[in-house]
Parts: structure tokens; sequence; C-alpha cells
């Protein structure tokens, strides 16, 4: 057979069932598409978390009160009252690989400025509490650690409440009231988006954390303690560390069990970690479920054309087709129409995920994996079901292939 | 020297528990440049003789000898060579490909060509078989945009397309008009008198005559085998041309004087 001649016989029996084509084009479409959507949207949720947990800070320690699980995480829930602006202070000052510490207390509270008010939750911090998370200031100044001793009436605000309280205008100088109590705005955060639950980070006050827990929240147990370690290679002894120091201090038996819980920044990602694996898994099922559908609808339509592809088989062998023309010529059709599916799928995915991706404030990613089995999956089932009748068609004598109905 | 040889050819077909035998035992010589018509009632077993004649379909017993050689033992690849180059074979359904023109179908069998033909050679050569069965101007129309009889040309075009040594036309005539017939006849005629082996079915009696041997079968059989001087298709079209146009004139003619006589008019 002429060599030319094959593309050439492929193609036009593609064109010449222009409804086929396009459905089963349209099926590798879908299963392909679907299954770079979600994944690739699965892994930039998983890497915002990662980014997300890095934003924590570097070499960030949390000390929570009472025991929990590891995994049990829930940020500022703290249950018991075993934890005390006490324990802060000693953690940084008896242990050389802490360089900071911050008791943290957090309490919903309206602030108040001039006839505007807005509910944010408002942070008793320490004054290097923004070095351990790696929080850059804007604009102003963060409170100072002799503002923190005499329990100074300052604020440092998120960008949201500068935008509700202040509709943009400088709010540096100026005072905002919280159940009475004047505080003067010092600083403005720079902004740092959504959290990993979706709310809006930007939304808080900080203030002294002595200001914070007698006279703002009415606590007196910190609800967490922020701890950052001199560096990487210390974390382990510095968690040993404040075990013992901890342990010493809440007079523990050694029979006692923890009355705290000490993560690392580490774990907090492992369980954040996990979590966005098992979301990408969960997507990936659904789009293998999408993936399995678009093969369904390709089986679908190859099977209608069966007859039609027998007598067509029948007619070419009859006027001289050697059997391999015959199926090289069907063999290269379902490839050109799966290579086109699959370009297809490949674009619709990577268009549908930027789209999606950048609503949602995530990376985009793009598994090459993901790509070669949606597309090889798909490609099986459209080169499987339209080369099959053809493959078997060419084994019949010509007559009875004619003959079919 | 013999171009076919049939030698105690059965065929049965099986359809569930059902068996038919179409065809019984059929011995058949056709020499090089024969002109045969094989004529028969329907149901005869016409077509399926003319099948394993294309090696399209085997037979259940007996040898079938072509150009002396067994079909029998000739492999898959061999026969797919022999129907591409030395068979013609025009179906009774015709078997266009759909929605493919008329040239497309034709220039099918010369893609299956071992010898190489460039794409202007095997266009060429489609639109001269065309030419030739008198649709040069239907080049590109698809199998729904033609007549019943337009369409069992593009099927003879494709035929002969391949310049085949045999060609096996099963009712090639079926569905034409008694003028297109005669034309076609002529063709065959014509290709027959430059040396072409033709087999034909057809169960018109006038069209039989033009061949120089008609066998005839029945229930499976060769009941009849008979020679004679055929005649030519060229002067009957030249008569009938003569005649059409007279009776055109004719019905012309009355058609003016109708239109001449004054409507009557209806009073209310
Ligand atoms: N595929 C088949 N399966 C079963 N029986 C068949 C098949 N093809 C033909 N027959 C039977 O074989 C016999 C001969 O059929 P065949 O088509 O050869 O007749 P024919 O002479 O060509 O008739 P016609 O003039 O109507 O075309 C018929 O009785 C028919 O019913
Ligand atoms: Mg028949």
């Amino acid at each position: 057979m002429k060599i030319s001649a094959v593309p050439y016989v492929a193609l036009k029996a593609l064109r010449r069932n222009t409804m086929r084509t396009l459905l089963t084009a349209l099926g590798i479409i879908i299963g392909v598409g679907a299954v770079i959507t979600m994944v690739g949207l699965g892994q930039g949720a998983g890497a915002e978390v990662e980014e997300q947990v890095n934003r924590l800070g570097q070499n960030v320690i949390l000390v929570f009160p009472g025991e929990r699980q590891l995994g049990g995480v829930s940020i500022g829930g703290g249950s018991a009252n075993t934890l005390t602006v006490g324990d802060a202070i000693a953690l940084r000052e008896e242990i050389p690989e802490v360089v900071a510490a911050s008791p943290e207390v957090r309490s919903q509270r309206v602030l108040v400025y001039g006839n505007r008010n807005w509910a944010t939750p408002v942070y008793g911090q320490s004054h290097d509490y923004l070095q351990i998370r790696d929080w850059p200031i804007e604009d102003g100044r963060m409170f100072t650690e002799e503002e923190v001793g005499r329990a100074a009436l300052v604020t440092v605000i998120g960008q949201t409440v500068v935008q509700e309280l202040f509709e943009g205008s400088d709010p540096i100088g100026e005072t905002v009231r919280v159940r009475g109590l004047p505080l003067e705005v010092i600083g403005v955060l720079a902004p740092k988006g959504m959290s990993l639950m979706g709310s809006v980070q930007d939304d808080l006050a900080i203030v002294p954390y002595t200001t914070g827990f007698q006279r703002i929240s009415g606590r007196s147990h910190a609800m967490v303690i922020n701890v950052q370690v001199y560096n990487e290679e210390s974390m382990d002894i510095a968690r040993a560390k404040i075990t013992d120091l901890l342990r010493e201090r809440h007079r523990l038996a050694p029979n006692q069990d923890n009355d705290f819980t000490i993560q690392t920044q580490e774990e907090v990602a492992q369980v954040a970690t996990e979590t966005s694996r098992v979301m990408t898994w969960l997507l990936a099922s659904i789009a293998s479920i999408a993936l399995f559908v678009g093969g369904i609808g390709i089986m679908n339509v190859m099977l209608v054309s069966v007859t039609e592809r027998t007598r067509e088989v029948g007619l070419r062998l009859a006027v001289g087709a050697k059997g391999p023309d015959v199926l090289l010529q069907f063999l290269i059709e379902a490839v050109i129409l799966c290579l086109l599916g699959g370009l297809g799928g490949i674009l619709v995915g990577v268009v549908a995920t930027e789209v999606i991706a950048s609503y949602a404030g995530w990376p985009a990613l793009f598994s090459i994996e993901a790509m070669v089995v949606a597309v090889g999956v798909s490609a099986a089932v459209g080169v499987f079901f339209g080369f099959y009748p053809a493959w078997k068609a060419s084994r019949l004598d010509p007559i009875i292939a004619l003959r079919r109905e | 020297m013999d171009v076919l040889e049939l030698k105690g050819i059965e065929r049965t077909y099986r359809t569930g528990t059902v068996e038919v035998k179409a065809l019984r035992g059929v011995d058949l010589t056709v020499a090089e440049a024969e002109f045969l018509a094989i004529m028969g009632p329907s149901g005869s077993g016409k077509s399926t003789l003319m099948n394993i004649l294309g090696c399209l379909d085997s037979p259940t017993a007996g040898q079938y000898l072509l150009n002396g050689r067994d079909v029998a033992t000739l492999k898959r690849g061999q026969l797919a060579q022999i129907r591409n180059e030395t068979l013609g074979f025009v179906f009774q359904a015709f078997h266009l490909l759909p929605r493919t023109t008329a040239s497309e179908n034709v220039e099918l069998p010369l893609l299956y060509r071992d010898e190489r033909l460039s794409w202007k050679q095997i266009r060429d050569r489609a639109r001269e078989a065309l030419e030739v069965v008198g649709l040069g101007d239907r080049l590109h129309h698809t199998p729904t945009e033609l007549s019943g009889g337009q369409k069992q040309r593009v099927a003879i075009a494709r035929a002969l397309v391949t310049k085949p040594r045999v060609l096996l036309a099963d009712e090639p005539t079926g569905n034409l008009d008694t003028r297109t017939s005669l034309e076609i006849i002529e063709l065959i005629q014509r290709l027959n008198d430059e040396g072409l082996t033709i087999l034909m079915v057809t169960h018109e009696p006038e069209i039989a005559r033009f061949a120089e041997r008609v066998v005839i079968l029945r229930d499976g059989l060769l009941r009849s085998d008979r020679r004679r001087t055929p005649l030519r298709a060229a002067d009957h079209l030249a008569d009938w041309s003569e005649e059409s146009e007279d009776a055109m004139d004719e019905a012309l003619g009355d058609r003016m004087n109708t239109e001449i006589t004054p409507p009557v008019e209806v009073g209310p």
C-alpha cells in the first residue's frame, strides 16, 4: 500500500464521521481535562498549605496548655489553664536556645473609632511576636518590651481593620476603643492573605500581652506560647529543655503526664500536608470517575458505528486492501483522535486549573503524571474500541464483513 | 487458455440449524477474453457463485483454479493482491463508501496497489474511469447525491480503474434504464474486444443476448451452457437514439397541439 495513503485514508475516515469524531474527542477532552484540573487543584492546595506553614515563621515551637493528641491542632483552643506568663518569661530567660517567647491570649472584641465599629480578634502578645511569625510591619512600629512591661495602651492592627475602621486614611496616632479602653494605633501589619481555613489573617489587632490578659480578655493564663528557637539544629534540644523546664515549674511528679503539649512547626506542617494529600486523592478519585464516564462515552460512540466500520473494512478488503493495511489505517485513525482529544483535554484542564486557582488564590500546579495517565487511559479506551471491531472485521471473509448488519 | 476453472464447487450457508445449499456442484471453465452471461431465477445462487469467483468467499467444497492456481492454497495477502490487480468486482448492492465522493470511491482500489502511483496518477485514473462510465461531471458527488443508476456506474468505474484482467459484474444493469444499460453493455463489449474476460450476472434475456456465452443456474446447479453470435450494443445504441428522437418529436407535437386548443370558458 502507498505509505502516504495511510494518514490520508485515516483523516478522510475521521472527516467522514464528523459526529463520531467530535463525540469521541469530547469524551477524551472531558476525561483528561477533569483529571488535570482536579489533580492540579489538589496539588496547588497542597503547595499553598506548605507555604502557609512556612509563613508560621522560622524554627517555631508552639506550647499548648493541657495534654493533647498529636494532630489535634486547634490553634488557640486553650482548654486548660496550665500555662502562665511566667512560664513564657522563664522559657526565654532560662533556655539559651530560645530567642523569643510570646504568651498568647485571644478574644473577640469590638473596636470603636469615631462612629464606626468593627468586631475583630484581639491578640495579646509579647514585643517579639512579629519576629517569631516573620511578619513585617508596613507602617509605624511594633510595641517595645518597655511598653509591654508597663502594659501600655497601644495596638498594632491588620489591613482589614485599617480598611473597616479608617476607610483607608492613615490610622497611625489615632485612638480606638475596646471596652472603653483607649488604645493608640502605633503600627500597621503587612498584608498576609487568606489562611488555610479561609479566614482573613489580616483581620486582627495585637496588643501587649500585659494589656491583653487582664484588661481586654480577662484571662489569667496563656492559650498558647509561641516560641522561636535559635536555629533548626537546636529544635530537638530546645524541645527537651522546654519540657523539663515546664515540668519543673509545674511541679509534676515523674509519673505524671505533661500538662502541656509541644508542637514544632514541622509537626503542624505534617498534619496540614497529610490533610492536603487526602484532599488530592479525593479530587483524583472524583477525576477518575470523570475519566471513566468519558471512557464509557468513547466506547459508546465507537460501538454504535461498529456495523458501519465492519462494512467499510469488508469493502476495503474486497477491493484489495490487505489485513495489515486496514488495521494500520484504523490504528492511525484512533491515535490521531486520541492525540487531538488529549491535547484538547490538556488545554481545557490547564485553563480550568489556572482560572479556579486564581479565584482560590492558590498556585496552579500541573502534574505530568496525571496528564500521562489521563491521556493514556482515554487513548487506550479509544484505541481499543476503535480498533477492535476493525481488527475483528479484518479477519473475516470480505463478503461476510460486507453483509454485516 | 482458461482463466477460470471451477470443479464441483459447493457452497452451503448455515443459519442456526437451517442449511441452505446455494451451490451444489458447479463445473465451469471460462477462457480468456470470453464474455459470459450468468442467468437464473432469483435465489438460484448467482451472487454466491460470483462471490466465490471474486475470491470474496470460499466454497465449502470443490476446487477453484484462477489462472491455473488453486485459490484454496493462497494466503490472505495473495488473495487481496488478486482482488486488487486481477479481478474487478461490481457488487449487486454497489457497496460504495458512504459520505465519500464518487472520485474517492473510485480511487480506493488504487490506494492499495503495490505498484507505485503518484497522487496525480491516482486522481487522473479515477477521473478517466468515471468519464468512461459517463460520470465525468459527478466526480465530487457523494452516494446520497447520486441516482441508483449513477451509483451503479460508480461501482463499475471502481471495478475498472485497476485495469483488471477479469471483470465480475453482479447485475451491472439491474438499476439502469434501457439506454444506459445499452451504454454500459457497449462499454463492456468494447473492453471485451480489447481482451478483458467478463462474467456478468443478469436476469434480463435481452441483456444476455449481448454475451457470446450464456449459462443458466437453477437451484445451485448449471442447467444450460449455450454459445451464439452476440448482438452488438453499439448498433442498437445507434438505432435506439434515432427511434427515441422520433418518439420525442411526436410527444412534443402532441403537447403543442393541446396547447394551441383554446381553453373552454365555463360560465357560472
Ligand atoms: N449469507 C447467507 N446466509 C444464508 N443464506 C444465504 C446467504 N446468502 C445467500 N443465501 C441463500 O442462498 C441462496 C442463493 O442466494 P444468492 O444471493 O446467490 O441468489 P441470487 O441468484 O443472486 O439471487 P438474486 O437474483 O435475487 O440476486 C438463496 O436461497 C439465499 O437465501
Ligand atoms: Mg444476486
